[in-house]
């Protein structure tokens, strides 16, 4: 159990880390389901077999093939990727990993002033959770609900086809824009500077 | 720095995953099943997010042209 | 049937909530209103039999609802309290109320404000039940200041026109002043005596109290102040005149039949505390003899039809605080059973004339009404009489000679009570011939343009056939009364008793109304003379400003008050407030510079926040 832990840890680490290094969409969404794949070993390993099922089966099964979907209606190429290379490219990187050092180095410093954890590791079976969501939980089930409701009318409602009237309301522009592009998203959104108007 | 939204949203999604994995380990470290629990209450804001996320990504695409999340800052004060 | 007694008030209340709320065809509306009036009538006809047919026990029937709050030992209830007083009053109102909302249902049937008009009367005949039948005096001021909302709302009722909104907040805050002094009386006598349920409070007064201590002084003279500005008594009296802006029909329902008795029910609800303060209840008397003077002076010099109604009201409250004062209990309680069939219909009489002439108020421009509406001429002439006291036929003089011989026999009247009584009766019938001969006598000068119509009629010959026979009743009246509001003993009696002072009285009447006859029928001359004369212009110009009693209010009050409002506009306190604001405006301007509308610089800062957040709590 121990070695699964550590291997399916370093997994799950090097399928993140390329995941938001990747210029293609596609490939990074295959890195952060492998990635997820391996964060459910995690949790198995860790005693918690329920978890381990609900991320590979809602996680890794529903929300990322959500993902694919998207990405497949936008179509993101090679272009695409080109464009992402030209993001990422120079010093813009420096900033945002120098906040995530110092944060890193604050979490580990924490947990090294915590005691050392035993190792023995309980297996915590899926009535105990059961028990516990619809016991002291249960307000925060029905607060689950709400908030599923919520998603599910607004996913409708910004769903409905976009009237003409509307789309020439919200945004004068944007079939200029889309002409101007040539149909790609990519380059209409490069086009335009971080100032542009 | 990504501007991609797509990426942007990936990106949420791990650092959810990430705070899941901490809840779930905390909750195994005292064997309780409380870890677990909002576990699955953030999977459950995760789904959300994502439903109500991409929708607004395509509604997005079709009114900008782009998924360039810089593009969408015409509302700054 | 007793136990029906809440539904007097909450019929009314319901059909007011219904009428505000709802969309109802205007058919339907009138007969909601005049049905939720009728069917209180009904009900407190009812209750009055089975209340004189098996008198409960003690004479009194109370019934409590439910408990109203419950705080720091102050528990009032929503009781109603039914005793030969509330019984009387409460039949009283309830049906002048059900006579004049018949009759509004023909008179406002052209406006457009016809569904709000009787949601604002049916509310006010609710508040004004509530009142008289409430158990504690917190109740019973919940209903005075619900009498008080709606009178505010129909004097405005009109509201187009800012004049009538003005004249509407007059009345709310002059009243107030008198509400605010009845407040603090309310405060003082929880203080005390630990209660605000009437009897208990009366019974506990009584015994805690020794007579002439100052705090019953204090708590009677507390409230009197709230009677006075409900009552339009001096010197709170300015607000009635102009409260004439609303719809007649409103005038003689609020304005002289029911609301304005109000402050006259109060005392006689609490007369005990009277008993215990010798001074306030001799201020009681003094006040209701100023304003029976004022009012009938200012009476004589009015040109507008309904501000003398209104003089004419005041000054018939006067009579009524005046035998209060006296410790007339029952004549007082008698004359506002008589004043409330006589003046509403009055009002209603002249609600008709102005309708038939589209809307002319002045007198001076009616006249020779007499042939072209008999019902309103002759209604008018009965109701005057009954007002100025016609011997022997009419309800009034029964009860102002009542009043009378109050304020000649009892311990604290006297011969100069009795003459400013006496005095009183000269102007009445000087005033009310003035109306009549003016109005409906000498030359026509205006088309009558509408007749009244049967809904308009009816309630007028009702009140007209109450305002003679409501008068034979006196002594049973007075017998029923007896329990709850004994007569104070008799001390003065020779050389005047009962007899003479009530010839005496119909003597001054006939004078006045000989006098009313040569100045305003037959040499109307020498009224104009005497008015152009230098002393009598002088004194035609202050008696028909309300003895200046606005302009004094306008210079002693409002002037010095706007003149501090304007001065105090940028005080110290005002600068720092504007200090604040103009801080955050700055802050603002700073603040929504790091509002750039970019995603990345958002997340940035969250990132940014978490790292010093988690140094903080870690490191210090």
């Amino acid at each position: 159990m121990e070695v699964a832990f550590y291997i399916a840890g370093a997994v799950a680490i090097i399928s993140t880390v390329l995941t938001i290094t990747r210029l293609n969409a596609v490939h990074a969404l295959l890195y952060l389901i492998i990635s997820l794949l391996a964060v459910a070993v995690v949790f198995y390993t860790m005693g918690a077999p329920l978890v381990a099922a609900l991320e590979v089966i809602i996680y890794a099964g529903a929300i990322m093939v959500l993902f694919v979907f998207v990405v497949m209606m936008l179509n993101l190429g090679k272009r695409a990727a080109n464009i992402e290379r030209q993001w990422l490219q120079g010093n813009i990187w420096v900033g945002p990993v120098v906040l995530s050092a110092v944060l890193i180095a604050e979490i580990v410093y924490l947990i090294l002033q915590a005691r050392p954890p035993e190792s023995t590791v309980g297996v915590v079976d899926p009535k105990q959770v059961g028990l516990a969501l619809y016991g002291p939980y249960l307000i925060g089930v029905e607060l689950v609900s709400m908030l599923l409701l919520g998603a599910v009318v607004g996913a409708c409602h910004l769903g409905r086809p976009v009237t003409k009237k509307a789309e020439a309301r919200y945004d004068r522009n944007s079939d200029g824009t889309r002409a101007h592009s040539g149909g790609n998203l990519i380059r209409a959104g490069a086009g335009r500077g971080p100032d542009a108007p | 720095m990504r501007r991609n939204l797509i990426f942007i949203l990936m990106s949420v999604e791990i650092m959810l995953n990430g705070a899941g994995i901490a809840f779930v380990a905390a909750g195994s470290r005292w064997g309780q099943p409380d870890g677990q629990i909002m576990f699955l209450f953030i999977l459950a804001m995760a789904a959300s997010e994502v439903s109500i996320g991409l929708a607004l990504a395509l509604r997005f695409y079709h009114q900008h042209g782009t998924l360039d999340a810089d593009a969408s800052s015409n509302m700054r004060g | 049937m007793l136990s029906l007694l809440w539904l007097i008030p909450a019929i009314p209340f319901a059909s007011a909530l219904a009428l505000a709320v709802l969309r109802i065809p205007r058919k339907l509306v009138a007969w909601i209103a005049v049905g939720a009036t009728a069917a209180s009538t009904v009900l407190s006809l009812l209750v009055a039999v089975a209340f004189l047919s098996a008198p409960p026990t003690a004479n009194a029937y109370t019934q409590v609802l439910w408990t109203w709050f419950d705080v720091g030992g102050f528990r009032p209830e929503i009781a109603f309290y039914l005793d030969p007083l509330s019984l009387i009053m409460v039949t009283v109102v309830a049906f002048v109320s059900f006579l004049i909302h018949l009759y509004s249902t023909e008179f406002m049937i052209d406006d457009d404000g016809y569904s709000r008009f009787f949601a604002y009367m049916n509310l006010f005949v609710a508040s004004m039940l509530t009142l008289l039948l409430a158990d504690n005096l917190l109740l019973l001021y919940l209903g005075w200041e619900g009498v008080g909302l709606c009178s505010y709302l129909l004097i405005g009722f009109w509201y187009r026109d800012p004049v009538n909104g003005a004249a509407g907040s007059k009345a709310f805050i002059v009243t107030r002043i008198g509400d605010t002094a009845m407040v603090i009386g309310l405060f003082l006598l929880f203080h005390d005596l630990g209660t605000l349920q009437i009897q208990q409070l009366m019974q506990r007064a009584s015994q805690d109290w020794p007579i002439r201590s100052p705090a019953a002084i204090a708590a009677a003279l507390l409230l009197l102040g709230g009677a006075v500005g409900k009552s339009a008594q001096l010197p709170l009296q300015t607000w009635l005149p102009d409260a004439m802006a609303g719809p007649t029909p409103v005038s003689a329902l609020i304005h002289a039949a029911t609301m304005v008795t109000a402050g006259v029910y109060l005392i006689a609800r609490t007369h005990v505390l009277y008993s215990l303060a010798p001074p306030a209840q001799f201020a009681v008397a003094v006040v209701g003899a100023a304003t029976l003077l004022v009012a009938g002076f200012s009476a004589l010099t009015q040109w507008d039809l309904k501000r003398v109604l209104a003089y004419s009201t005041m000054s018939q409250i006067g009579y009524m605080f005046l035998a209060l004062g006296v410790g007339a209990w029952p004549a007082a309680i008698f004359h506002f059973m008589t004043h409330a069939f006589f003046k509403a219909l009055l009002f209603l009489a002249a609600g008709i004339v102005i309708n038939a002439l589209h809307d002319e108020h002045s007198i001076f421009r009616m006249g020779g009404l007499r042939t072209r509406l008999p019902v309103a001429f002759w209604t008018f002439v009965i109701a005057g009489c009954s007002l100025s006291g016609l011997p022997l036929i009419t309800a009034g003089a029964f009860s102002k000679d009542w009043i009378i011989w109050g304020a000649w026999s009892s311990p604290t009247g006297g011969l100069g009570l009795w003459i400013v009584a006496l005095a009183g009766v000269l102007l009445t019938s000087l005033y009310t011939f003035r109306m009549i001969f003016l109005v409906f006598f000498g030359e026509a000068q205006s088309e009558v343009t509408r007749r009244p119509g049967k809904a308009m009629l009816i309630p007028c010959f009702v009140l007209a056939f109450l305002s003679i026979v409501s008068g034979y009743i006196k002594t049973p009246f007075a017998r029923f009364l007896e329990t709850v509001l004994p007569w104070t003993e008799r001390t003065h009696t020779a050389p005047v008793t009962e007899l003479v002072s009530e010839v005496i009285a119909a003597l001054v009447f006939l004078i006045g109304v000989y006098l009313s006859y040569i100045f305003f029928l037959r040499k109307r001359a020498y009224a104009a003379a005497l008015a152009s004369s230098v002393p009598g212009n002088a004194l035609h110009r202050f008696w028909f400003s309300d003895w200046g009693m606005d302009w004094l209010y306008d210079r002693l009050f409002v002037r010095p008050l706007c003149w501090f409002a304007r001065v105090d506009k940028s005080d110290f306190i005002d600068a720092f407030y504007t200090g604040v604001a103009r801080m955050t405006e700055i802050a603002w301007r700073v603040l929504s510079r790091t509002e750039t509308g970019r995603l990345r610089w958002y997340a940035a800062g969250i990132a940014a926040g978490s790292v010093v957040f988690i140094a903080v709590v870690l490191f210090l």
